[in-house]
């Protein structure tokens, strides 16, 4: 799925893009947590197609998207980041975008649209 | 062997807000190295892993990273303690001691040290009331 198909269907706002050519690059997977030592262990295979949906909101998520490798996060429930903590994604190269959808909603909006879960 | 390239760091207990910085310097370190990105991902992971359980659970720590020219890679996280009371449970996936803190960091899933394992070459660990010491070893394919 294009990042401009999931930017139109949350209806997210960008809080921070880094890669102009984004809204044509294509994520095969989503990966839902709350929980970053989750996503550390059970991200383990193409994570560079895989976005990340999260309502966790501070450097943590980026940190772990660094060591990780990967792109492009989805904050939900219309949360947002500092701009200190936005400094970090800068210096990652990380694009992230913002949805008033709550986790739920917003992973079965994309799910029903063919974005498939990890490890399916 | 000899260690072609050596860092020292330093973690400070309970300092979140740079929770990642080490292991975000010694990912670019090895990166500028030309570590194949797929070790490079795990080596990451790993150092990240530790690097927060030394702030969330240890009084802070050092950690060294050396480069061999066998090409393998050691990373050593030393702390002084308080050490981990029951390794065993503390290796079995789910189980967590992390404060409230933690885990408004997004941490504190029970998930660290097995996945530290798990994507670590070697995996050794040390601990006593006096600290605890992980040592990690990663080959460069």
């Amino acid at each position: 799925m294009q990042v401009k198909e999931i930017v139109s269907l949350l209806q997210a706002e960008p809080l921070l893009v880094c890669n102009d050519s984004l809204m044509d690059y294509e994520f095969d997977y989503a990966f839902a947590t709350d929980l970053m030592s989750d996503a550390l262990a059970m991200i383990q295979n193409d994570p560079e197609k895989t976005l990340l949906v999260t309502g966790l909101a501070n450097a943590s998520t980026l940190r772990t998207a660094e060591m990780l490798d990967i792109k492009f996060i989805v904050l939900v429930r219309g949360k947002v980041l500092s701009e200190e903590i936005l400094e970090i994604a800068r210096e990652n190269n990380l694009n992230l975008f913002t949805t008033k959808h709550t986790m739920y909603s917003a992973c079965g909006i994309l799910y029903a649209r063919g974005l498939r879960g990890i490890y399916e | 062997m000899n260690s072609i390239l050596h860092k020292d760091y330093t973690v400070v207990r309970d300092d979140y807000a740079r929770a990642g910085k080490v292991s975000s310097d010694i990912k670019a370190t090895l990166s500028t190295i030309g570590i194949p990105p797929s070790v490079l991902r795990n080596i990451a992971v790993a150092s990240y892993e530790s690097e927060i359980n030394m702030i969330i659970h240890a009084w802070g720590g050092d950690i060294t990273m050396d480069v061999f020219d066998n090409g393998t890679i050691t990373l050593v996280f030393k702390d002084p303690g308080p050490g981990i009371p029951d390794l065993e449970k503390a290796m079995t996936p789910g189980w967590s001691t992390a404060s409230d803190e933690a885990r408004n960091m997004g941490f504190g899933a029970g998930m660290g040290l097995p996945n530290i394992k798990r994507v670590s070459d070697t995996f050794d660990i040390e601990t006593s009331e006096k600290g605890t010491t992980i040592t990690l070893g990663f080959t460069v394919a």
